[in-house]
């Protein structure tokens, strides 16, 4: 999924109605926010974060410091570690370690529902969505090792974020959980 | 909260600044880890630096843990700080710790480095400039800031790396790195050492992928040098002195017996560390002393700087009268003996010295009772009771080397009487816990002498002003400085003078008559005596100060002795000596895996060397190439193989060669005509800069990094040879035939320039080449700092043939069995030298035609996702004929990744 996609995506599920201006800039497209007022801002996170404030919801930007510590390096894991590998085998080792971090936890931070949550959702999209598809459920799909991640998976998709996919699949996501 | 740093992690720096900014909310312990360790339980791979918090969670991001040392503070979060984070996290890190691993692992250098981290660097400074902020995010220090400082901090810490021209990053940089948090975080993580306290970390990560654009897999051309932008007016300058030719160059300066310094001009006085009599020396002693002076002593006559090099042996003391009792000689004998074997040494690696002499003279006494006298009078001589080993068996005082025992330090089991090997600390031999003779191994006795001492603490303050006006600007390296300083800070103590021994400097004081002076108060007066001995002048050179620029050269275990002991022995004596303004220490050089050993017949020695078969210059350049500048490396037989088969016979070798050919060839032995057209022009500055780069370094007694300027201006004449094809050109019409012409002078002129920049480096190889050539003498003799028409047109040139030999794997492989230790199993056969015509023009053409090809099989076995072996196979054909052709034409080979060598 493209950056400014996502962007416009959650815009749409920030409850943001005017949508913004975006563009993409350099051999990473990274997406460019065009602002009226003030010099634009870019990069992904920078302006998620900016979204999040634009829509008053801070809170999904952690509470504490250190929520909002956690919260920034979470989304800094999406663009340094998600983002920079491209194949599934890569992408292995990264959701292990995410499933043993949430061990014993509902969310990235804890047990709020943060920005972290929504961005690593939609950078692991393809990932795990292509790996559901093709092994037909995630019972064949290291199930118990697996659990954790796939729990918050649906914790996520609770919250309704939506993500362009048919609904069957999290439906069936849904209900093997 | 607890901190797990580690050493030598870069992303400590920007946590610790953090954390010291914050240190006072925050209750904070700081762990050390190995760098494999995983403190973050929930993470597969090790990664530090990592913040554990009081809830138990952790921040394994530096960014993030500054973030939260920020946050504690009462910091608020905003835009611009996110968006430089990011940048940082996106952009500046996949750069910079490319850049870092090039650095420190690869021990690339300049553009290798910097070219990569250019565009983030002047984004950096753009930014700074063009909002009109001293900070990042605005009028104060934040966030932002100290995480881009922590990040850049290691690599722009070194001047040459932060470039002049971006100013608002200079002073941007310069601002943080003078508060306080940074200043002491930076000492924390870099100990003083630069980028290189990073190494025992980065070496241990995996090699940071940059991503290339897709299908770059394929290609792996050895990367083109990063060529530097030239102006038009630089371009200009190397034309018109190149135009000038001979004319420029000055008259030789007529050879002097003796050398002696001449008022108005630069007066060199060189020594290289006198080598102990009684051993043959190995190749680590070689490089260490006086193989690296030689190379400074020739660079420095071919500036025409008046220059004098003296060496010799080192012959009194203990070991040399008990080599004697071992080989049932007198100790004269025995030094008579060895000085012959060290001069024959010397004399075949081509040593240049302008004497050679020894200790034992008549002029040694002379000055070093002199110098003794002096002292005693200016009262800088103390008398004490020593207590001191006595071996009851052999009947005689035991010298600090022939006792062996525990350092009472650090407990290394084999500490010599006078230092620890393992701990490097000095050791006073009664100290030693179970101290053994090392002649009978039985246990020595304490007994009580009279003994003389130099009172060094009275002189430490002369000591600290004259190094206080001769460090700054001086051309000390860093280790030198290093060990003198550590030495000032613990405190000078007086150190004893004088030894119960017969063979030595008799002391001219009443009651120690049967004393002579200890061999470190008189050794260094030893290179004093030789000039002596050299010249009746010789005070000229030792009593000028202000008209001798003194080098002295030597490996690192020596440097107290030259630039602590006998300054302070020169300072208290009070009669205008010369001291030594640039003090050049190496690091250690390793034979293999492991250390030289003449005990257990490890390594290769001085006198060995000529017996393989290989040609002294051949040893010359490859220990000067691995010269332990600035860090230990080590001698490897393969290596050295991969070198002279790929820098001196396909790079050096082949350039040279093809240049002379194409001259004998196609223009019957005479320099044809050259029109230059901008190409050339810009040819001609490039390597004129190369050139004042070699200067820079030579200047700079930078010996290795030099040696790599003549192998760079080769590789451009290989390149130009190839993209200019001479030898099709020739057959081709009147306008490329003229080309053909211009192309070979301007090759055969800098393959005249590579011979005289060798000069210092393989002086025999470099007369063959200027015999070839039949370079003029001046040219010969003198190298400017600018590239000039040495061969004009119509000159002739003499007979060309190869310069090098192809060495063999088997070849190596028995001498490393030869040498590799244990007893010398394989028969002594001279190695086979195999002539080895350098690759022609038609096989590159041959091998490139095929790299083409099987470039598109790969593509289109890609494209069509054929099978993944399939593929891999078809790989692996394309990169071995990629390597056949760059060992054609003489470019380096890119070393297979993931088969680092430790």
């Amino acid at each position: 999924m493209a950056a400014t996609a996502e962007l416009r995506l959650l815009e749409k599920s920030l409850g943001l109605r005017k949508g913004n201006k975006y563009s993409a800039q350099g051999e990473r497209q990274t997406p460019v926010l065009q602002t009226n007022n003030g010099p634009s801002l870019t990069g992904l996170t920078t302006i998620a974060t900016h979204l999040v404030k634009q829509a008053n919801k801070e809170y999904l930007l952690g509470s504490t410091a250190e929520e909002k510590a956690v919260v920034q390096q979470w989304l800094e894991y999406r663009i340094t570690q998600v983002d920079g590998h491209s194949s599934k085998e890569e992408i292995h080792p990264l959701l292990k370690d995410l499933n043993s971090y949430l061990e014993d936890k509902v969310y990235l931070a804890g047990y709020n529902f943060t920005l972290a949550d929504i961005l690593l959702y939609y950078g692991l999209h393809r990932f795990i969505e292509n790996e559901f598809l093709k092994t037909r459920g995630f019972s064949t799909w290291d199930s118990f090792r697996r659990r954790k991640i796939l729990l918050w998976w649906i914790f996520i998709i609770k919250h309704s974020f939506p993500v362009e996919t048919t609904p069957s699949q999290n439906t069936l996501l849904f209900y093997t959980c | 909260m607890r901190l797990f740093v580690c050493e030598g992690a870069p992303g400590s720096l920007p946590v610790l600044a953090a954390a010291g900014r914050a240190r006072d909310r925050a209750e904070l312990l700081i762990s050390t880890v190995g760098s494999e360790e995983c403190v973050v339980p929930f993470l597969t791979r090790p990664k530090v630096p990592v913040l554990q918090l009081d809830s138990g969670n952790y921040l394994f991001s530096s960014s993030a843990i500054c973030r939260y040392f920020f946050l504690l503070s009462g910091w608020e979060q905003d835009d611009l700080t996110n968006q430089w984070l990011e940048w940082e996290a996106t952009e500046l890190q996949p750069a910079l710790s490319a850049a870092l691993y090039c650095l420190v692992v690869q021990g690339k250098k300049g553009e290798h480095v910097l070219g990569p981290l250019r565009r983030a660097l002047t984004h950096i400074d753009y930014s700074l400039s063009r909002q009109n902020c001293p900070f990042l995010a605005g009028d104060t220090e934040s966030l932002a800031d100290i995480v881009l400082w922590g990040a850049l901090y290691p690599l722009l810490q070194d001047p040459t790396y932060l470039p002049e021209e971006l100013g608002a990053l200079h002073s941007w940089f310069q601002t943080l790195s003078t508060q306080e948090p940074c200043r002491r975080a930076a000492e924390t993580v870099l100990k003083q050492q630069g980028v290189l306290a990073l190494r025992p970390y980065l070496q241990k990560q995996p090699q940071p992928q940059s991503h290339p654009p897709e299908g770059r897999a394929v290609s792996n051309e050895p990367e083109e040098e990063e060529l530097a932008t030239l102006s038009e007016e630089e371009i200009a300058m190397a034309v018109t002195a190149w135009e000038k030719g001979l004319g420029s160059l000055p008259p030789l300066r007529p050879p002097q017996n003796p050398v002696l310094p001449v008022a108005g001009e630069r007066n060199v006085l060189i020594t290289s560390a006198l080598p102990y009599v009684n051993n043959v020396p190995h190749l680590g002693n070689i490089i260490g002393c006086v193989l690296s002076a030689d190379v400074f002593a020739r660079y420095s006559r071919l500036r025409q700087w008046n220059t004098l090099y003296l060496c010799g042996t080192d012959e009194y003391g203990t070991a040399t009268e008990t080599k004697a009792m071992e080989e049932g000689l007198t100790p004269q004998e025995i030094c008579d003996k060895y000085h012959r074997i060290h001069a024959d040494i010397y004399c075949w690696f081509n040593i240049s010295f302008d004497t050679f002499g020894r200790t034992t003279t008549a002029q040694q006494t002379k000055i070093t009772q002199d110098i003794f006298q002096r002292l005693l009078t200016r009262g800088f001589v103390l008398q004490d009771t020593v207590e001191q080993l006595r071996c009851e068996q052999c009947a005689r005082f035991l010298a600090d080397r022939f006792v062996e025992g525990v350092c009472p330090f650090c407990g290394y089991e084999e500490a010599r009487g006078d230092q620890c090997d393992k701990c490097g600390k000095l050791i006073n031999a009664i100290e030693l816990k179970k101290p053994q003779c090392k002649v009978c191994r039985s246990c020595p006795v304490v007994k009580s002498s009279q003994h003389l001492f130099l009172d060094l603490p009275k002189l430490e303050k002369r000591l600290e002003e004259w190094l206080g006006k001769t460090l700054p600007g001086s051309d000390w390296t860093p280790n030198a400085r290093f060990i003198i300083r550590s030495w000032l800070r613990d405190g000078l103590k007086p150190r004893c003078i004088t030894r119960d021994l017969k063979w030595g400097t008799p002391v001219p004081l009443e009651g120690f008559e049967d004393k002579v002076f200890y061999v470190w108060f008189d050794a260094t007066i030893g290179y004093l005596s030789i000039t002596a001995n050299y010249t009746d002048q010789w005070e000229r050179w030792w009593k000028n100060p202000d008209q001798v620029d003194l080098y002295q050269f030597m490996a690192k275990d020596n440097v107290p002795f030259h630039g602590l002991v006998f300054p302070c022995s020169a300072l208290g004596a009070e009669d205008n000596y010369t001291l030594v303004r640039h003090l050049i220490a190496t690091e250690y050089l390793n034979y293999e895996d492991g250390k030289f050993s003449k005990s257990r017949g490890v390594g290769v020695f001085g006198d060995m060397a000529q017996d393989t078969g290989i040609p002294a210059d051949i040893w010359r350049f490859y220990l000067l190439y691995i010269r332990p500048e600035g860090q230990d490396s080590a001698f490897s037989w393969t290596d050295m193989l991969i070198k002279n088969n790929s820098e001196l016979l396909n790079n050096l070798g082949n350039f040279i060669n093809r240049a002379g050919m194409f001259v004998s060839k196609f223009f019957g032995g005479c320099v044809p005509k050259m029109v230059l057209t901008p190409d050339d022009q810009r040819l001609l500055a490039h390597i004129s800069l190369e050139l004042q780069h070699y200067h820079q370094l030579l200047e700079k007694v930078r010996i290795r990094d030099a040696l790599r300027s003549i192998l760079t201006i080769s590789r451009h004449g290989n390149q130009y040879i190839q993209v200019n094809e001479p030898w099709k050109r020739i057959k081709g019409s009147e306008a490329d035939r003229q080309r053909a012409g211009t192309v070979t002078g301007l090759a055969v002129n800098i393959a005249a320039l590579l011979s005289v920049m060798l000069q210092p480096y393989m002086p025999t190889v470099s007369a063959t080449i200027q015999a070839q050539l039949q370079l003029p003498l001046q040219a010969c003799g003198i190298l400017l700092t600018n590239f000039i028409c040495t061969l004009p047109t119509g000159h002739h040139i003499g007979t060309v043939s190869p310069l090098f030999q192809k060495l063999e794997n088997d070849q190596i492989e028995s001498l490393r069995q030869r040498f590799g230790g244990g007893q010398a199993k394989v028969s002594p056969k001279p190695a086979v030298v195999e002539t080895v015509t350098t690759a022609g023009p038609q096989h590159i053409q041959m091998l490139m035609d095929e790299v083409t090809k099987q470039g598109n099989v790969v593509r289109e076995l890609k494209a069509q996702k054929a099978d993944k072996n399939q593929v891999a196979a078809e790989v692996a054909k394309l990169l071995d004929l990629k390597k056949q052709l760059a060992l054609a034409e003489g470019k380096p080979i890119e070393t297979p990744k993931g088969k680092k060598k430790k």
